[in-house]
């Protein structure tokens, strides 16, 4: 993977970046000290290192704005972070940049639970937006995984999804408006608290622009009412086919299962190992989750075992209560964590189609085997967001390099078989080389002219997303 | 109510085509069905014919041409127990309109109805586009599957874009199945305050409400009705029926409509805003924060008014030529019925913010330098 050059100039720079950010920001606020930019030189895609020029720490919008108006009037490219959880490179810094960290902003501006929203700095964390609502008996619906550390500052960029979006969707279908500062200092406020922005739907584009069209620092999120209760089943498949046609009839069925999840044998076993969830040994389990009063999960579940019993399940176990459930959840909640136990892993992100799984799982097996390196498949199965982990050695010369190459197939077979690259964790650098498999030059074109119109000196995190051939001579401009 | 001098029109139903047509030719009034256009636009007719239905329902996706008819689409939809979630309105005949709504005009307009509140606008449910801009590039955004995020997310910005971005070839939507059984729960002679507070109480509960509207008494003597609609597996919207009239118990009793024919012609009317059609006056519509509903319309004084998504959208009927803005505080309000005169001195689509409409402005010049699609429509 390659990042651009650093420019010599603003290296040298340094000097005069660092005394114009310091007559703006409190001391404590510009890091340049060449130790303490480092712990900003990745985000969760650590196979990427690079430390940036400076790191600054905003705590309010004006700071932003002034920052933004130095580095506008400097040429020094800026790199937007969150919490720093990217796992697509999408906060990996250049040697000539700035990263403008909004940790520090982390205020609840408004809640109002009558008309269901709450305004927020951007900086906190995805789970304490939650947290502030709960007691009233709300929360914030899109969950990521990652949502105890994850800012909404990134889940915006990202336009992150979680478990529970089959029903309730994601970042993009809960955000009514932002605060955002252009690249060239300007703020501007788009949407508010109402349903509908009007106007070009500028807060669609926004939301999942990985940092490339402005910096976030508010944000208006829609509440929700806390559901009363829910409850999932285990259903254990011996097949992988017979999984995928179980999850389209259930989705056909007309029941909105909040979440269908999918573990293939590889993760099961692992699991297994792991965590000690009790999972049947077999080669497809799904978590289906519904929610609801005590009598509307019976009704549901019931339904729902009814279909699968017609797919010849090896197991159906029904939650019963809290603790069991927690033990059906366990073993998915700790995929991640297993496979981390057995080695390094890329964790993709690609989505299919749903009736493609099949097929794809077959696939991802067969190159699997061909690459010589184990594949764990984890994944949103009601929306074809699929999660195949490869496992590699870091340690191992050209490990990386092949699990990648790996990577990148299974990601083309995605594609290929009507799906995309990246269903929530975003394009960053790990994508970036690939856009050109899915989009042709007239669609990236029409991304970048968005690009232009928001930051026309391209500052804004510009070497992601767009392969750096395609965008050279629009970062040139700077 | 005429809106455009149409000098002549043109149809085609291949991509090459219409980039070609597009090229050469202009400025084009982006037409659909021809229900649903609001805004003022000269230029020759341009109809998108393409004819791609491909549908997915175990996946709940569909691919179709922009050039279908949303009845038909539905129909099809409606053959599996699916059905399009955001309730897409037909304004044909509050704006005087024949001929069969279009997806295309339905994407261009955002056309969202009373589920608003649950499933998302229409925006929500768009998961693809493909489209032909105004330089007479053919440009595809997003995909057929639920979740994408590789790329800037066009298909948003397509959506609700009154055509001035780009013709839409094809788009690929989100469905949903239709619900085994709906009911409303009625109270009827609330005020507009008591009842938008009882539409945010219903909409706060866990009880997954799919409409919340509020109509003022008729002269006949039908009193106001507040309207909560629930849908889903049987025995879930008795229990929830019965659990909401338990929480808002001291509202007064409510009645119960559980007949679905009578439920679905009640909801199509508030989606269609039939109240007002054949109604002389102006129709506006309003994007505001509930509880800042009832206070801004007893500013404004309309002469009808209905509440839907909770108080979030408000229809309002107007003497002609009466300019609501000057009394809104947040939120925004488009012109939707009124005569070319007045759309021409008050303006059909809010004003904004001078950096929205700037980017707005500047993205326009990008996917349509020559102004060649509804130019001047959105400003
Ligand atoms: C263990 C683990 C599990 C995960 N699970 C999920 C999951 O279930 N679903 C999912 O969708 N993702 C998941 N992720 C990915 C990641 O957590 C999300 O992408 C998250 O939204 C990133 O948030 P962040 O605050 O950490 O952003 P960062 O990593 O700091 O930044 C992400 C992107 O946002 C941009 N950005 C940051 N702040 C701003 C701002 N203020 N304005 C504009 N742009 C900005 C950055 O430039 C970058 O491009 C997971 C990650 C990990 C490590």
């Amino acid at each position: 993977m390659d990042m651009p050059t650093p420019n010599p100039d603003l290296l040298a720079q340094k000097p005069k970046l660092v005394a114009q950010l310091r007559a703006v920001l409190p001391s404590d606020a510009v890091i340049d000290a060449p130790e303490e930019v480092r712990a900003y030189e990745c985000d969760a895609l650590t196979a990427y290192r690079c430390a940036p020029l400076v790191a600054v720490l905003p705590s309010t919008t004006e700071e932003v704005a002034a920052i933004l108006r130095i580095c506008h009037q400097m040429g020094v490219p800026v790199v937007p972070r969150g919490s720093g959880t990217s796992l697509a490179g999408g906060a990996l810094p250049t040697a000539d940049c700035v990263i403008l960290g909004v940790a520090r902003l982390r205020e609840v501006i408004e809640i109002n639970t009558s008309d269901r929203y709450i305004r927020v700095q951007t900086g906190m964390t995805n789970l304490s937006v939650t947290a502030a609502v709960e007691s009233d008996g709300f929360f914030y619906a899109p969950d990521p995984s990652s949502q105890l550390a994850c800012a909404i500052a990134g889940n915006i960029a990202m336009n992150s999804g979680g478990a529970h979006c089959l029903k309730y969707g994601v970042t993009t279908n809960n955000l009514l408006g932002v605060t955002l500062v252009l690249a060239d200092g300007e703020v501007v406020e788009i949407g508010g608290a109402h349903m509908d922005a009007g106007g070009l739907d500028l807060l669609g584009v926004i939301c999942g622009s990985e940092g490339q069209l402005g910096v976030v620092t508010e944000a208006t999120l829609r509440i929700l009412p806390k559901p009363e209760g829910a409850r999932p089943v285990l259903i254990g498949f011996d097949s992988n086919e017979v999984a995928g046609a179980c999850v389209a009839d259930i989705i056909k069925s007309g029941l909105i299962p909040v979440a269908i999840e999918f573990m293939d044998r590889p993760i099961i076993r692992a699991t297994e190992s792991f965590a000690g969830a009790g999972y049947p040994d077999c080669e497809a389990l799904l978590i289906v989750e519904v929610e609801g009063s005590p009598q509307e999960i019976a009704d549901q579940l019931a339904r729902i075992t009814t279909i699968a019993k017609r797919h010849n399940p090896v197991e159906i176990r029904e939650s019963q209560g809290p603790e069991e459930s927690a033990r059906i959840w366990l073993g998915r909640k700790s995929a991640f964590g297993a496979m981390g136990q057995m080695g390094d892993y890329i964790c993709l992100d690609g989505t299919i189609p749903v009736g493609a799984l099949p097929t794809v799982l077959k696939r991802i097996g067969e190159l699997s085997e061909a690459a010589g390196h184990m594949v764990g498949n984890v994944f949103h199965a009601g929306d074809g967001n699929m999660h195949p982990l490869i496992l590699f050695d870091a340690n191992e010369p050209g490990q990386l390099e092949s699990a990648e190459a790996l990577g990148a197939d299974i990601l083309k077979l995605c594609v290929d078989v009507g799906g995309c690259l990246t269903g929530e964790h975003g394009v960053g650098v790990e994508k970036r080389d690939l856009m050109t498999h899915q989009f042709s030059p007239a669609d990236l074109e029409a991304q970048m002219a968005v690009k232009d119109v928001f930051d026309p000196t391209w500052i804004l995190n510009p070497a992601k997303v767009f392969p750096l051939a395609v965008s050279a001579g629009r970062r040139g401009a700077q | 109510m005429s809106i455009m001098a149409t000098v002549k029109d043109i149809s085609c139903d291949s991509e090459a085509q219409l980039a070609d047509m597009i090229r050469t030719g202009g400025p084009f009034v982006v037409t659909g069905g021809g229900t649903s256009r609001i805004g003022l636009a000269e230029g020759d007719r341009l109809l998108w014919t393409g004819a791609q239905f491909d549908y997915d329902p175990g996946a709940l996706t569909l691919v179709v041409s922009a050039g279908m008819a949303v009845d038909a689409v539905s129909a099809r939809l409606a053959e599996e127990h699916q059905r399009l979630a955001f309730e897409p309105p037909d304004l044909g005949p509050l704006l005087g309109r024949d001929g069969a709504r279009s997806i295309g005009g339905m994407v261009a307009t955002n056309a969202s109805g009373p589920r608003r509140v649950a499933v998302g606008a229409c925006r929500d449910a768009c998961l693809g586009v493909r489209f032909v801009d105004g330089r007479g590039k053919i440009v595809k955004n997003g995909g057929r599957v639920m979740k994408n995020v590789t790329g800037l997310d066009l298909v948003k910005l397509m959506a609700g874009s009154q055509g001035t971005l780009g013709v839409l070839t094809e788009v690929s939507l989100k469905t949903q199945p239709i619900p085994e059984t709906t009911a409303t729960l009625i109270f009827e002679g609330q005020t507009e305050v008591e009842a938008v507070n009882t539409m945010s109480r219903a909409l706060g509960t866990p009880f997954d409400i799919t409409g919340a509207a509020h109509l003022r008494q008729v002269a006949d003597g039908t009193p106001a009705r507040t309207l909560l609609r629930l849908e889903g597996i049987e025995s879930a919207v008795r229990y929830r029926v019965e659990a909401l009239q338990q929480r808002l118990s001291d509202l007064g009793e409510a009645a119960v409509e559980w007949e679905a024919a009578q439920s679905e012609a009640t909801w199509r009317a508030i989606r269609d805003v039939t109240r007002f059609v054949g109604v002389p006056g102006d129709v506006w519509r309003l994007s505001v924060t509930p509880s800042e509903a009832p206070g801004l319309v007893a500013a404004i004084a309309p002469l009808d008014v209905i509440y839907d998504w909770g108080g979030g959208r408000l229809w309002l009927l107007m003497s002609a030529g009466t300019d609501v803005r000057a009394k809104m505080g947040k939120g925004h309000a488009t012109l939707v019925r009124a005569s070319d005169e007045t759309k021409r001195a008050l303006g059909v689509f809010p004003p904004e913010n001078r950096l929205v409409a700037q980017l707005s402005k500047g993205l326009r010049q990008k996917f349509d330098p020559e102004q060649k699609f509804n130019p001047g429509m959105m400003g």
